[in-house]
């Protein structure tokens, strides 16, 4: 049975489903109960955005809000999982990954590596990310590929509400590191899912959307950009695009992007990441060296600018890439392959 | 044979004994094997502070866990990690507790509940409280103990666990192991507080310190926290000052230290000396008790590093295994 809920609904009903499953898999982070201690309602809040509302009423102890102290609570989630544990943590907001960096990319990363295979760490650290919610510099970015970079780290960034519980259940079920990246301006997006629990594979990306005259290649929210951009350009244009959700940033599908850019001999990278060192230029990096041959123009990469997060809405509004700046890019990689 | 003044067995007090001894000869060895080049990379050794160390893991079993420091082969010695393997692992061999890809800074062995040693200063604190937390859900008793120096304890991981751990209730006990340098620079220079049981007080634990060379007094401290931990009586700190016989890393001149500094220690700070005193002198065990372990500790570690030296190095393809369990 489907039916159609939220991008937050089924991030709740994912971890409701684990929870009940596995009495090792427990919920730490700030105000995921929300009320702890207060002369409240116990859990005011479930999360500041309210993805954990409910599940407190469910499992109780099982979900622990924790001190404003990233570095302590999610090197306990570590040092959990180390030890058995199947421990979600939820950092608000990604932006704050730089104050307990350490414990994930010299920790749970390397844990399993430098003890010679003797460790497994299967923590997952939820985290929002993503620009449009008027939340400016320190709580907008899209860092996933600052973690993509760290071998031992799994990424993944689901693009809607049926990914995304697919997706965390395979992550708490995954026995490596995961980093679990929720786009906050999808958690409203609903779409049809299934009630049951299923777990989507990590590495296998999903043709969103096929298409015979180029390649467009993106993950979380910016699938949806390049979804309406394909729209636009089968109306208007006679071009179609095919779109190809990666889901999972690593492990990343080679396979499926090599073969849709050997059919369509063109590529264009949407990532909501800075340009530099980005998912945009790994990608484009990646198919210009393995289909080199394939490719009828220069891949393109539509990204946000070199730049922090704007704050006032007007700025904002250009740092996304946005369906149109898709369009005008797979417009170039057209223009160019009939100019030569 | 004269009554017991001590709260261990004579065979309990034979253990312990082998157990320092076992960590000096380690380091006494590796001092003097890396100096001739054979061991790649850097060590820190932990010779001095063995009775800290051996005094807190008495009162430890496999199901509890410790996180070491970057000067972690006395705690992985004393938690029970197989001498043999340390050895080849220090040498980067495949036989090495971590198969030659950890190093002296990442000896681990998590069957022996040793989380550990850990490059990163201060890093272990968050990582106990999560294995405490861990026994705390189990049910199973185990407490967690995390070592640090009195320089990490300066590191806002080390504070936040506190924290945490107090407002948790976590069977945490925080180990300050209390040298005198954070690498070369000197604790009255970088440290606030004249003792870190006033930053126990600042986290509303209990707190003490103790003479870390002399065994008895660690083992009896640390006895009473693991124990009240143990019952859900929460975390406590335990501050042991201690000597560092080497420098930060071989091959520090440590022109920083006073001249005869590290003479006067070895005559007079002696951990080991120290307890063989104290035992012979209670008619607990007499020195040849004594010698003849030395013997067989000696025997040990000549063993491990000529074992270590013959050991194979890593086949070229360990180089890509695991990364990750599954990918």
């Amino acid at each position: 049975m489907t039916r159609k809920i939220s991008f937050k609904t089924a991030i709740n009903e994912a971890l409701d489903l684990e929870m009940t499953r596995d009495p090792n898999v427990i919920l730490l982070g700030e105000d995921i109960v929300g009320g702890s201690g207060a002369p409240g309602e116990a859990d005011a809040w479930g999360g500041v955005l309210g993805v954990t509302k409910g599940l407190y009423a469910k499992h109780g102890g099982r979900l622990l809000d924790t001190p404003l102290s990233e570095s302590a609570y999610v090197g306990a989630a570590i040092g959990a999982a180390a030890c058995g544990m199947r421990p979600v943590a939820e950092l608000m907001f990604i932006d704050f990954m730089g104050v307990c960096f350490d414990q994930i990319f010299n920790q749970a990363a390397k844990f399993r590596y430098m003890f010679g295979g003797k460790a497994k760490t299967p923590v997952v650290i939820r985290a929002m990310v993503g620009a449009g919610f008027r939340a400016a510099a320190q709580h907008s970015q899209m860092l996933t590929p600052l973690f993509t970079h760290i071998p031992g780290l799994k990424v993944v960034c689901p693009s809607n509400a049926y990914e995304a519980k697919g997706l965390l259940i395979q992550a708490i079920r995954d026995d490596d590191p995961v980093i679990f990246c929720e786009h906050k301006n999808l958690y409203g997006l609903e779409c049809e899912v299934p009630e049951e629990s299923y777990a989507i594979p990590f590495g296998e990306a999903n043709i969103a959307r096929e298409g015979k005259d180029v390649t467009i290649v993106s993950y979380g929210l910016t699938v949806n950009r390049a979804l309406e951009a394909a729209e636009k350009l089968a109306r208007k244009d006679r071009v179609e695009a095919e779109v190809i959700d990666l889901r999972t940033l690593s492990p990343i599908d080679w396979d499926t992007v090599l073969e849709s850019v050997e059919s369509t001999g063109r590529l264009v990278v949407v990532d909501e990441a800075n340009p530099r060192c980005s998912l945009a230029s790994d990608v484009a990096a990646y198919v210009a060296q393995h289909a080199f041959g394939a490719l009828k123009s220069a891949p393109q990469m539509v990204t946000a600018p070199h730049t922090p997060t704007p704050f006032s809405p007007s700025l904002e509004d250009l740092y996304v890439p946005s369906a149109d700046a898709i369009v005008a890019a797979v417009g170039k990689t057209i223009a160019r392959a009939k100019a030569a | 044979m004269s009554s017991n003044p001590f709260p261990l067995s004579r065979d309990e007090l034979l253990r312990a004994y082998r157990t320092m001894r076992t960590i000096r000869d380690f380091e006494e060895r590796l001092h003097f094997e890396f100096a001739k080049g054979d061991i790649p990379g850097f060590v820190h050794l932990y010779a001095g502070e063995e009775a800290c160390a051996t005094g807190i893991m008495m009162h430890l079993t496999d199901i509890d866990r410790i996180a070491s420091t970057h000067r972690g082969h006395g705690h992985c010695i004393a938690k029970g990690v197989d001498v043999h393997e340390m050895m080849a692992e220090i040498y980067g061999k495949a036989t090495g507790s971590c198969r030659g890809k950890g190093g002296s800074m990442h000896i681990a062995d998590l069957s022996k509940g040793m989380m550990g040693a850990n490059g990163i200063l201060g890093a272990g604190a968050p990582l106990i409280c999560g294995a405490a937390l861990a026994s705390k859900f189990r049910g199973d008793h185990g407490v967690g103990v995390t070592f640090f120096g009195d320089g990490a304890a300066n590191q806002g991981t080390v504070l936040e666990s506190m924290n945490l751990a107090a407002v948790w209730n976590l069977p945490v006990l925080f180990v300050v192991e209390n040298n005198g340098y954070a690498e070369a620079t000197s604790v009255e220079y970088a440290t606030a507080v004249d003792s870190y049981v006033d930053r126990a007080s600042g986290f509303g634990m209990p707190g003490v310190t103790v003479d870390g060379t002399d065994f008895f007094a660690v083992y009896e401290a640390a006895g009473e926290i693991i124990n009240r931990a143990r019952e859900g009586g929460g975390p406590a700190l335990l501050e042991c000052s201690v000597t560092r016989f080497y420098g930060h890393f071989e091959g520090d001149a440590q022109t920083y230290k006073a001249k005869g500094e590290n003479e006067f220690n070895r005559a007079n700070r002696d951990c080991l000396k120290i307890f063989r005193a104290r035992v012979c002198d209670a008619g607990l065990a007499s020195e040849r008790d004594f010698a003849l372990i030395d013997v067989e500790v000696a025997a040990l570690i000549d063993a491990a590093v000529s074992s270590a030296k013959d050991a194979p190095l890593p086949h070229a393809r360990e180089l890509l295994t695991d990364v990750y369990v599954s990918y």
